[in-house]
């Protein structure tokens, strides 16, 4: 067991439960299942705790076609037919068929690595059921050489869910769970900061404002998220808006400037329109 | 203390098991030195609760479980608070009204005499009750009551005393079950309902099978082919339309943007209020062109999943007499409809958008639970869970149609 901490870096903000999140199951060598809002920056957590801890940094991306097994190893029966065909001489050798997976990659790292297993509710229902064991033993069995793969280092595994599946308690059960929250302003202002160390103070307070003031507008059916308003800036940056040309606009134009990297579908910029309109019309009377 | 904190949860619904509580408590073995307040409710939460969902009802039970470690007794928080501070405060937030009810009890002197030694009597924490102090009571002291002439110890007071707590924010409440439903949402609700079959005609090489044939067949290729895979669940949606069912358009949208894409075979009508002797595809010309109910009954196989999706809000004599229907004269009772097509498709749940409170007081919607044996949920998340559930188990026994009600046809 080793005594690193996660502490954040100097490009993502963690904050004080996530931290905690992460050094548990750092400590106790469990599975850290991560939900949250799109854009929250779930993913983004694997590859800065890698940083952080100087850790190889495993990504197993889950697509629905995704098996279970594909994580361990497969055995590539196809090239062996065809090498018995052409009668290679590795042909006698079952083990120069057996292709390694993620986990199998993660399990022999010389280092303790990061495991990433993104977006695990893309896969079947099943899926999470079928790595209970290899998650809590972090260990494995090849059928084909009859050979038992245990993890050297037990590896961190951070995996993501977008809540697109219910995931099984029995799986839930092996792991710590923390869910990020959608950054509150100040945390906001924080992580705009690390991004855009240069960014004027009154710019900052002004698109923060705005944005905010967009999320809370009701009934949007996609509220912007941390990586939309990272955007957003980079796009009011590039254009070298000043503050009091990104405020003359919100009261001028009804939609706040390069809203497009803000709203993305084209209901809730009519929304936001009729919404921003009868604001302005309130103000006025 | 952590025992009881377990078993508190528990009580609150949320699954925790042992050996989640066994590695909370190694995770504070390695790290008990560093440990606040705060840090042990995120670990706590981190170990414990596996679903956003229940973070709010973790947060009650977080907080009526370790409020002691906060405040260290009642008396103390309360001696903290000037008397005159309680008094102003009052009379900020209550009305001429209120503070008359004030006087009922004696008046402000009054009021804190009795408080004091109802302080004294109490020795321990109360929640509930009208008369000790708490939380949730109809109490004159404690937080959370509904007692006009009512003082606010706990919330309010150590909200003063210290920056807020993270628990007692309670963050997460629009997270819990009841929340209002999205179309993703809906869908994975839907999924559930998914049974996968191999069906129709072999275009899919299985591999595993090819592998273990050419092998049995020394290595000669032997291809084996199998059928794709298809959802084999087919469902009947029947949907409410029109007069008190457009407050709820928007979700009732929702949910059937949701199961088109769900499901391959769906069926979907319209009906006003209740069923009757047709029913329709098009709203836009729902007087030319419909469908008898009793073409639907014969043309679907009774292992399609019927659902309904209504309100069940109208007049009790819509469903029971002949001719009720507010739109043309139904010779039969729409009850008998119904019966028909619920005993044709014995897997059934209606589903209501309006909201379980309400359900009681309309007494159509009684008729309806009863029609429907109970199978009646709200059109929330856990409301659609449970009728998904439901679905997929053995159907509850229907009852016989003429039993309901005279027919003459």
């Amino acid at each position: 067991m080793s005594n690193q901490q996660f502490e954040g870096t100097s490009n993502y903000v963690a904050t004080e439960e996530l931290k905690m999140a992460v050094n548990a199951a750092l400590t106790l060598e469990r599975p850290l299942l991560i939900k949250g809002e799109p854009g929250t920056g779930k993913t983004q957590l694997a590859l800065e705790v890698a940083k952080s801890l100087d850790a190889p940094l495993i990504e197993w991306h889950i697509k629905s076609t995704t098996k279970a097994h594909q994580g361990l190893y497969e055995y590539d029966a196809v090239s062996r037919l065809r090498d018995s065909q052409l009668g290679d001489e590795r042909v006698h050798d079952i083990s120069n068929y057996i292709v390694k997976g993620k986990i199998w990659e993660a399990f022999h790292s010389e280092k303790r690595a990061i495991l990433l297993i993104d977006e695990i509710d893309k896969a079947d229902i099943e899926f999470p059921n079928d790595l209970l064991q290899e998650l809590d033993r972090m260990e494995f069995f090849v059928y084909e050489t009859q050979e038992l793969v245990k993890a050297k280092h037990r590896p961190l595994i951070i995996i993501t869910s977008n809540n697109e599946k219910e995931l099984p308690d029995a799986f839930l059960r092996r792991c710590f769970f923390h869910y990020i929250r959608f950054p509150e302003m100040e945390t906001m202002r924080e992580i705009v900061e690390v991004h855009y160390p240069d960014l004027k103070k009154d710019l900052l307070a002004e698109a923060l404002g705005l944005f905010f003031q967009v999320r809370e507008a009701n009934g949007l059916k996609k509220k912007p998220s941390t990586s939309e308003l990272l955007d957003w800036i980079k796009l009011l940056l590039s254009e070298d808006l000043t503050a009091e040309a990104l405020r003359e606009q919100s009261t001028t134009n009804i939609l706040p400037k390069m809203h497009g990297a803000l709203l993305k579908n084209e209901q809730d910029v009519h929304l936001f329109e009729r919404l921003a309109f009868l604001n302005k019309r309130k103000q006025n009377s | 203390m952590f025992i009881h904190f377990f078993f508190d949860l528990r009580k609150a619904g949320i699954p925790v098991t042992i050996g989640e509580l066994l590695s909370l408590l190694s995770a504070l073995q390695v790290k008990i030195a560093s440990f606040n307040i705060n840090q042990f409710y995120y670990l706590s939460r981190t170990a414990l609760v596996k679903d956003e969902r229940f973070y709010d009802r973790f947060d009650q039970v977080f907080s009526s479980t370790f409020k002691g470690l906060e405040t260290d007794s009642l008396e103390e928080v309360l001696g903290q608070i000037p008397e005159e501070w309680l008094q102003k405060k009052a009379e900020k937030f209550l009305s001429d009204e209120e503070k008359k009810k004030i006087e009922s009890l004696g008046g402000w002197e009054e009021l804190m005499e009795t408080l004091k030694k109802r302080l004294e009597e109490q020795k321990e924490e109360h929640h509930g009750g009208n008369k000790w102090i708490g939380t949730g009571g109809t109490s004159p002291f404690g937080a959370y009551g509904y007692n006009p002439e009512g003082v606010r110890i706990g919330q309010h007071e150590s909200r003063h005393r210290s920056a807020a707590k993270v628990w007692d924010k309670r963050e997460f409440r629009n997270l819990d079950d009841s929340v209002e439903l999205n179309t993703r949402n809906i869908k994975v609700a839907l999924r559930r309902l998914r049974k996968f079959a191999r069906q129709g005609s072999p275009d899919v090489l299985d591999m595993d099978d090819t592998i273990r044939s050419t092998a049995a067949n020394a290595g000669y290729l032997d291809l084996k082919m199998v059928p794709e895979r298809h959802n084999a669940i087919k469902v009947l949606l029947l949907l409410d339309v029109g007069g008190s069912m457009d407050d709820h358009i928007r979700i009732c949208e929702e949910l059937f943007s949701a199961a088109k894409t769900e499901f391959k075979h769906l069926e979907y009508y319209y009906f006003h209020n209740f069923t009757y002797e047709h029913l329709w595809k098009d709203n836009t010309r729902r007087h030319t062109n419909v469908t008898t109910t009793m073409d639907i009954i014969n043309r679907y196989p009774s292992d399609y999943k019927l659902i309904f999706v209504g309100d069940a809000s109208m007049s009790p004599y819509e469903i029971t007499y002949p001719g009720g229907s507010v739109e043309h004269w139904n010779k039969e009772t729409g009850a008998t409809w119904f019966q028909r097509l619920t005993n044709a498709f014995p897997h059934t749940v209606w589903l209501n958008p309006d909201a379980e409170k309400n359900w009681d007081r309309k007494p159509s919607n009684q008729i309806t639970r009863e029609l429907m044996n109970d199978r009646m949920y709200p059109l929330t998340l856990a409301g659609l869970d449970t009728a998904i559930k439901t679905l997929l188990k053995a159907p509850k026994p229907t009852i016989p149609v003429a039993e309901l009600d005279t027919e003459e046809s």
